[in-house]
């Protein structure tokens, strides 16, 4: 495969870009890569490249129609142009500023939407409930995998039971996101 | 404690060499913000100033055994052993105000405030032990949970500044000394490979194949979606697969090529012995090529932990704390030769 950049020489490094929740695959030779700011000795942050190409000048990115009304965080008022400049995040409430964005990232970093781990002491049987429920989901499908239907079955009627714990606004989020 | 005590001696984290052969340490790492607050890199000074007063007064009324370290009164050498010790990043060795670090007295624990995250919990282990690490950073992490709210949404978990870390927050990481791999030129397939299942291989000093010493760091990049024990047996268990790899390399490598490694392994013993001018990428090297005839029982003037302790002893700052003065880097070349002449001479005497 040759280089998308010059055309000549043969594509050695191969980046997968999100733009605007859209995966892009972006095979570039050796010195393209570099003219193009990808420090090859240095640790790729996958957030820089899952941000678009690093240290690449602003003008050369692609112009889409969204970036002509910048969202920015209520927050901390971060602009979403700023967020992508410096692939780093400025408050805990960009998360929901940025979701549509955050959400192919995270997805594309991940391969999960759903933290499943560790939940703090004092966040409350909401979040300790959410993850559980996630859990188990995971469980389902291990066993759906493995034929054990009942196994299954039984794992289904305990997150029925655990979804009725969680408030109301809280599992209409979740019906919202399946 | 200070510093000038700290550089006579090795964390204890090198000290029990939990396992033989390639691993040297293993490393947890959890990221956590405050609530309220925006991350460090893009609140204001005044913000910033209250989320390390806070840490710090819990730290305070902690009573634990903990040293800190606010960059603003850390000298730049001081900064830069912290950072060869592992202690710190480099990213917040080169910050100065409201940031630092707490240590713990064995340097098994650190907690770097106001880096990329507010919190940056670290917890270092000897050997294949990622397990004990997870258990410290767990306990320290509750300990701050206690007084502190973080920034944890029940969807996406721990919320981060960087979208990497987001949801456990957690990066575990094994040290391994991969000569084996690299002298059998397996290397990059080895680096190829990991990357597809969703871990990282980087060079402890310099990358791939160029990596000084022979040092690498393998961890996990997925930290959404799996249970931080997932996340750890994963590791673990590719870190057992490694390990195999390099014990079959070094294996063929003694079948193929036992005289070369013979040759290697003593001229470095000569050189480390008799060089008058060493530079520190060369000395990691030598070094590790004793660690490698250590390991295949052709080296017994030296036990693995003197080794480990020497790679961090022979960099820059180390040396400049020893001395007790700045030295340039000719300078430096020439003292690191005769701290290592002098190392070589009492291993040989016994």
């Amino acid at each position: 495969m040759k280089c998308e950049c010059c055309s000549k020489t043969e594509a050695t490094i191969h980046l997968t870009q999100v733009i605007e929740g859209e995966v892009k695959k972006l095979n570039l030779c050796q010195d393209c890569a570099q003219k193009n700011g990808i420090d090859l000795n240095s640790p790729i942050s996958i957030t820089d490249v899952l941000l678009g190409l690093g240290n690449q000048d602003e003008s050369s990115l692609p112009k889409s129609d969204l970036s002509e009304f910048d969202l920015s965080c209520s927050q901390c008022q971060m602009t979403r142009a700023e967020f992508k400049k410096r692939a780093r995040l400025g408050c805990p409430e960009c998360y929901n500023a940025f979701m549509g964005e955050l959400s192919a990232i995270t997805m594309a970093m991940h391969h999960s939407r759903q933290h499943v781990g560790k939940i703090p002491a004092r966040q409350g049987n909401e979040a300790r409930t959410t993850a559980q429920i996630a859990a188990l989901q995971k469980d389902i499908e291990i066993a759906i995998a493995k034929e054990q239907y009942e196994v299954a079955a039984g794992l289904r009627d305990k997150i029925r039971k655990l979804r009725e714990e969680i408030p109301q606004s809280a599992a209409e989020e979740k019906s919202h996101d399946a | 404690m200070t510093l000038d005590d700290m550089v006579q001696r090795h964390g204890s984290w090198l000290e029990s060499g939990v396992g033989e052969g390639p691993v040297v340490s293993s490393r947890i790492r959890l990221a956590r913000n405050v609530d309220e607050y925006c991350f460090p890199g893009w609140a204001s000074e005044e913000d910033n100033h209250a989320v390390w007063k806070q840490i710090e007064e819990l730290f305070t009324s902690m009573n634990g055994d903990f040293i800190s370290w606010g960059m603003t009164d850390t000298p730049e050498l001081d900064r830069e052993i912290l950072f060869e010790r592992h202690l710190i990043s480099q990213e917040l060795a080169q910050q100065d105000d409201s940031c630092g670090v707490f240590v713990s007295a064995d340097e098994c624990l650190s907690i770097m405030v106001n880096e990329e995250d507010h919190i940056r919990i670290q917890s270092l282990q000897s050997g294949l032990n990622l397990q004990a690490a997870w258990k410290a950073a767990n306990e320290i992490d509750d300990k701050l949970e206690a007084s502190l709210t973080y920034a944890f949404s029940p969807k996406l978990g721990y919320l981060t500044s960087c979208p990497s870390n987001v949801g456990t927050g957690l990066r575990a990481s094994v040290m391994l000394h991969l000569p084996g791999l690299v002298l059998m030129e397996e290397m990059d397939p080895v680096i190829n490979g990991i990357s597809k299942i969703g871990l990282a291989v980087r060079g402890m000093w310099g990358e791939g194949t160029e990596a000084a010493g022979n040092m690498f760091q393998v961890s996990n990049q997925i930290t959404l979606g799996r249970r931080e024990d997932e996340i750890i047996a994963h590791l673990e268990q590719i870190v057992l697969e490694l390990i195999d790899h390099e014990t079959n390399a070094r294996k063929r490598l003694m079948e193929e090529k036992s005289i070369i490694v013979e040759d290697h392994i003593s001229r470095a013993f000569g050189i480390l012995s008799h060089a008058r001018l060493i530079s520190s990428g060369e000395a990691l090297n030598l070094l590790s090529t004793l660690r490698l005839g250590l390991d295949l029982g052709m080296v017994h003037e030296l036990s693995r932990k003197e080794l480990d302790m020497l790679f961090i002893s022979i960099q820059p700052a180390h040396l400049q704390k020893l001395e007790n003065k700045t030295l340039q880097p000719e300078e430096r070349d020439v003292v690191r030769a005769e701290m290592l002449r002098e190392y070589m001479k009492r291993a040989r005497e016994g």
